[in-house]
This record gives C-alpha cells, structure tokens and sequence, in this order.
C-alpha cells in the first residue's frame, strides 16, 4: 500500500495577516509557518494507515526551499519519506499538475491532503488532480477507513453527512474528526533528519488564476455596548439601526 | 453565448445559494454581454420549483432528470455539467460554493479547461482583463485573481451579491446527457443530514453558544432564541470536540464558515480561529459576561453580562418586537 500526503505550507492561524511590496506580496515579517491544519489531519490518518497496511507513506509539498523544515517536520510525524516540487505554488491548477504528474509516477494507491489550504481556501486541488488523473475524489472527508481495496468515508455536507463507499486508488481532502493531530516525538524528529527528502522540478508552468493584488477588510468600528437590564435596546438597533432583523 | 449556473436542490427546494449564484450569473452576464442566464438541475425537482429560478435571473432551466443523479454522485454530477456545458455554448460557469458545489467545481474546470476562482466576493472587474476578488486567508483578506482562460468557473460566497427577485418565469428543459457507469462506481451508502432546520452553512441568523453555556443541558435557551429568530445554531470549537454539540455545528477555522446577516455569540471568547470563522458576517452580536472577552473588539454590539440572565430576556424582548 503506497500512501502519499500532499501538504502545504502555511501561516500559523494566528498570524498576522499584512502585506507588503504595495500589496502584491504577503509580509512574512514575524509569522511561523506549519503544515495546513487539514493536512495534518490528513497526514495523521496516513500513518495510521501506512502501520495498518504495513505500507509506505510519501510526503509531498509544492514549494521552494524555506518549506523544508515543514516536510521535515512531517517526516518527525512518521512519513517515510518527502518529496519537494521545487517551485512556488502559483494557484490551484498549477499545483494540482504538479501533484498529478509525480503521484502518477509513485504509482500511490491513495492519495490525501486536506480540504483546502488555509491561505487561499480554493478547496480545489484534490478534485483538480482527481480529474487529471481519472480517479475519483472526495472531500470534505471526516472518516476514512480501508479494508482491502475497498474504502468507506464519511463525507460532510450541509448540515450533516453522507457515508460513500469506494474503490482505491482514490484521492481525499481531510478534515476533523479523520484523526487526532500526531505530535513529533525525539524519535520521529531524530530520524527525520536522516529519512530521504527528494527535491524535484516542476513539469508545467501553465497556470490559470494567480492572484496579483492583495486587500485587508475595512477595519471594524468600536462595538456598541447595550447595558444588560436595557436588552430591548439591542433589539430596537438591529432592527433599525444594523437593518438585520 | 450564455452563462451557465449549477443549481442544487435540497428536499424538493432550490438551494438559497444557488438562487443567489443566479443572481450572479444575471448581473454577469449584463456586464459582460455574455448572453443569457441558463440554470442547470441535476436530478429529481418539480418543475414549478425550476421554473421560478426566473425570479431569480435564469431565462431557461435545463433539467437532467436522471435519478441516479439525485444523490450528489461528484464524478457524475461533473460529467453532466460538462456536456450541459458544451450544449449551451456557455462559457462561463457559475455556482454557489458548497460541499458538493466544491468538489463538481474542480473536477469541472479540469474537464472543459476552466480557470477556476473560488469563494469569489463581488462580480469581476473586466476593464482590460478579468480580475476576479475573493475571500483569503479565512476571511481576513481579499486578493484579486487575473483568470487568463477562455472558459472560466466562478464559485460564489453566500451574499456576494443581492438575490434579484423581479425575473420572469424560466423555461424548463429536459436535457440528455451520457454519463459512464465508471462514474457511478462510489456509492452514497446514507445520508444523514438534519431536517427541518435551518442549516447552519446557508443560514441569514445564526446562534452560537460557547464553553460559557457550562454544558450541553444548558442549549436550550440558545435553541429557543433560534427559534424565535429563524435562526440556525452553532459552537464553538471546544463546545464540539467536548461532545456537547454535533461537529457540523462547529464554527471556526476549522469547521464551518459561516456568513449570515446576523451572528450571535454567546458565551464565546472569541478565539481568532472562531473569528475566522464568523469574519463574513453582516452584523456581529456578542453576549459575554467578561468585559475583557476578545470577541467584543470583531463586534457590533455587545452586552457584558451573564447569559443565563440575558438570554432569556432578549428572547421575550424580540418575540414581543417580531
């Protein structure tokens, strides 16, 4: 069974979010990057799978070098090994050839990242490479378990969830409650150092939507504090004032 | 040429969200000329319902009334509106974002060589290219996306634009299209899915309760404001990984967002991976009995007191007012 986990490289979700170089660039001033939230749920659910099926499982991250202390840090989780796509990650079609093209020739039974990055929020990778590859996808999925060749997920939908069954290979973007989150311990972080991390070029430059220019919402006013014995007050403002009920 | 919509269908309704995508498409299609609005409905609806996608800006609807399809069978559903998609001459797709609308979305732009720009906020700027503004980093920027493809898909948050209510009647269709059985090889074995509510994803009210509420036993009052307004409820992240309410409730970074005319937290500091969460929101209410709390800093209004005490009376306050 050959499992590969595709992750990206993002903001800590606490960050900051600022721009610079006249709002075409993000400002990395200060923030600390992690693996996608999503992905790693979905990379924790991979190494339960990989020690389930005795497999491999491959780590795989579109980016230049400053994203290698993050596979490294997903080798400490328990990936055996990581592959770099040597480029930046211009937008959803650009990075889904990437990854269609090198998990083509890893030859993975299952492919899974997570529902969407928590930098652009497209969602749209894990459909994108399905496609390219012909073989179905699904997201997002919140339970994932393999028996065989054969899969059942719990899917979320709106407001509840569908249970699909199907077939490997399949591809799957993550979210909770697949897995808990995984913790490097000094084991997983000595023998990450040593564990292959394969840099590769990139096989296409075409790219569709690249985002060019970057904006930050209008700051928020001061809140309007309703004293606690004068509630009708706040209904009167909602209805009146803010027009929303 | 024509701007095609993806329509979804819930319990013999038309989605909201998709009313409003083809609102979108409507006023799309007047800016750029690219023709009429044409809907498209996967599955099994009744004809009246489609054919007041009208009001909404569609002037045709095309119907595939396959009934494998009622289920949101993602392989099949992208294969369907790919053929629609040739046979109306559309160039533009347009569909609100949603679980399934997501993942047909891409599957989608990869079969008919579509750029694809998602969680899209406005209607693009086409002066001299086609810039396209959409939400980012979960809400808290926008960023302008060039999209340089001839065919072009557009996935629309809730509220991106007005739903137009003024349309005529559509024209319902029957199309045929040929769908592989390959396509029909995952199967959707349950679906669980809570009815009779106001689901939390599309809702114009939501309620939200925190670990302030104590414990689950304590929802009740945040269920009867719901109803008194409409409204759908939710959580907060440690409210859901505590089992006190479902996940699909869950509002935040990580769950649900969410982006209603109205959000009311109560008893919810304000954790910026829950603000993340409700930052697309018209109008924030915060109930909180710690001044100090984080949450009034992202709100409109507030009230620092106990809920137990202020919830109950906002409930009779609004009843009397509704």
């Amino acid at each position: 069974m050959k499992i590969l986990v595709c992750i990206t490289h993002v903001p800590d979700t606490t960050s900051k979010i600022q721009f610079t170089a006249d709002n075409t660039k993000f400002d990395t001033t200060g923030v600390q990057f992690i693996i996608g939230p999503y992905d790693d749920y979905a990379l924790a659910r991979a190494v339960e799978l990989r020690d389930q099926t005795s497999g491999k499982l491959t780590v795989l991250n579109v980016g230049e070098s400053e994203t290698e202390p993050t596979l490294r840090k997903a080798l400490a989780i328990g990936a055996d090994e990581a592959i770099r796509v040597n480029a930046s990650p211009k937008d959803s079609f650009f990075v889904a050839e990437q990854i269609a093209h090198y998990a083509k020739e890893g030859g993975y039974d299952l492919i899974l990242m997570g529902r969407e990055s928590i930098d652009f929020n497209g969602g749209m990778v894990h459909g994108m490479v399905g496609e390219i590859l012909g073989i179905p996808s699904f997201s997002p999925v919140m339970k994932l378990d393999l028996d065989g060749t054969s899969v059942t997920m719990s899917r979320e939908i709106e407001g509840g969830k569908e249970v699909v069954e199907a077939s490997l290979p399949l591809i799957a973007g993550c979210q909770e409650p697949i897995a808990e989150w995984k913790i490097p311990n000094m084991r997983g972080i000595m023998s990450a150092r040593t564990k292959p991390l394969n840099v590769v070029e990139p096989v296409s430059e075409e790219t569709q939507a690249v985002a060019v220019k970057y904006e930050l919402p209008p700051a928020k006013g001061a809140v309007k504090l309703i004293d606690k014995d004068n509630v009708s007050e706040l209904v009167k403002l909602l209805k009146n004032e803010a027009k929303v009920l | 040429m024509s701007v095609l919509v993806y329509i979804e269908h819930a319990e013999g309704k038309v989605k909201k969200t998709s009313l409003e995508a083809v609102s979108f498409a409507n006023a799309l299609a007047v800016k750029t000329g690219e023709g009429d609005v044409v809907a498209l409905a996967l599955g099994s609806i009744d004809q009246a319902e489609l054919a007041a996608v009208g009001k909404a800006g569609a002037v045709k609807v095309l119907q595939v009334s396959d009934a494998r399809l009622d289920a949101g069978v993602i392989q099949a559903h992208a294969t369907a509106v790919a053929q629609a998609f040739e046979k109306a001459g559309a160039s533009t797709v347009v569909l609100a974002k949603s679980s399934l609308g997501d993942a047909v979305a891409a599957r989608l732009s990869i079969k008919i060589k579509a750029g694809l720009v998602s969680n899209v906020v406005e209607l693009p700027n086409t002066d001299g290219g086609y810039l396209v503004k959409r939400s980012i980093y979960t809400g808290k920027a926008f960023a302008e996306t060039s999209l340089t493809t001839v065919n072009k898909i557009l996935a629309v948050k809730k509220n991106a634009v007005d739903l137009k209510t003024d349309g005529g009647d559509a024209a319902v269709e029957a199309l045929e299209v040929s769908i592989p059985d390959s396509d029909f090889a995952s199967k959707i074995v349950s679906t669980e899915r809570a009815t009779g509510e106001v689901l939390l994803p599309e809702a114009d009210i939501v309620v939200s309760g925190g670990r302030g509420m104590k414990g689950p036993e304590n929802w009740g009052m945040i269920e009867d404001l719901a109803k008194t307004l409409g409204a759908a409820t939710g959580c907060s992240k440690p409210v859901s990984d505590m089992g006190w309410r479902p996940h699909h409730e869950h509002v935040g970074q990580t769950g649900v967002k969410v982006a209603p005319s109205l959000y009311i937290a109560i008893g919810i500091s304000g954790a910026i991976q829950h603000l993340a969460g409700v930052n697309s929101s018209k109008c924030i209410v915060v109930i909180n009995k710690d001044p100090e709390a984080p949450f009034f800093k992202a709100a409109d209004y507030g009230i620092v007191g106990d809920a137990f005490e202020v919830v109950p009376k906002l409930n009779e306050a609004l009843k009397a007012e509704l």
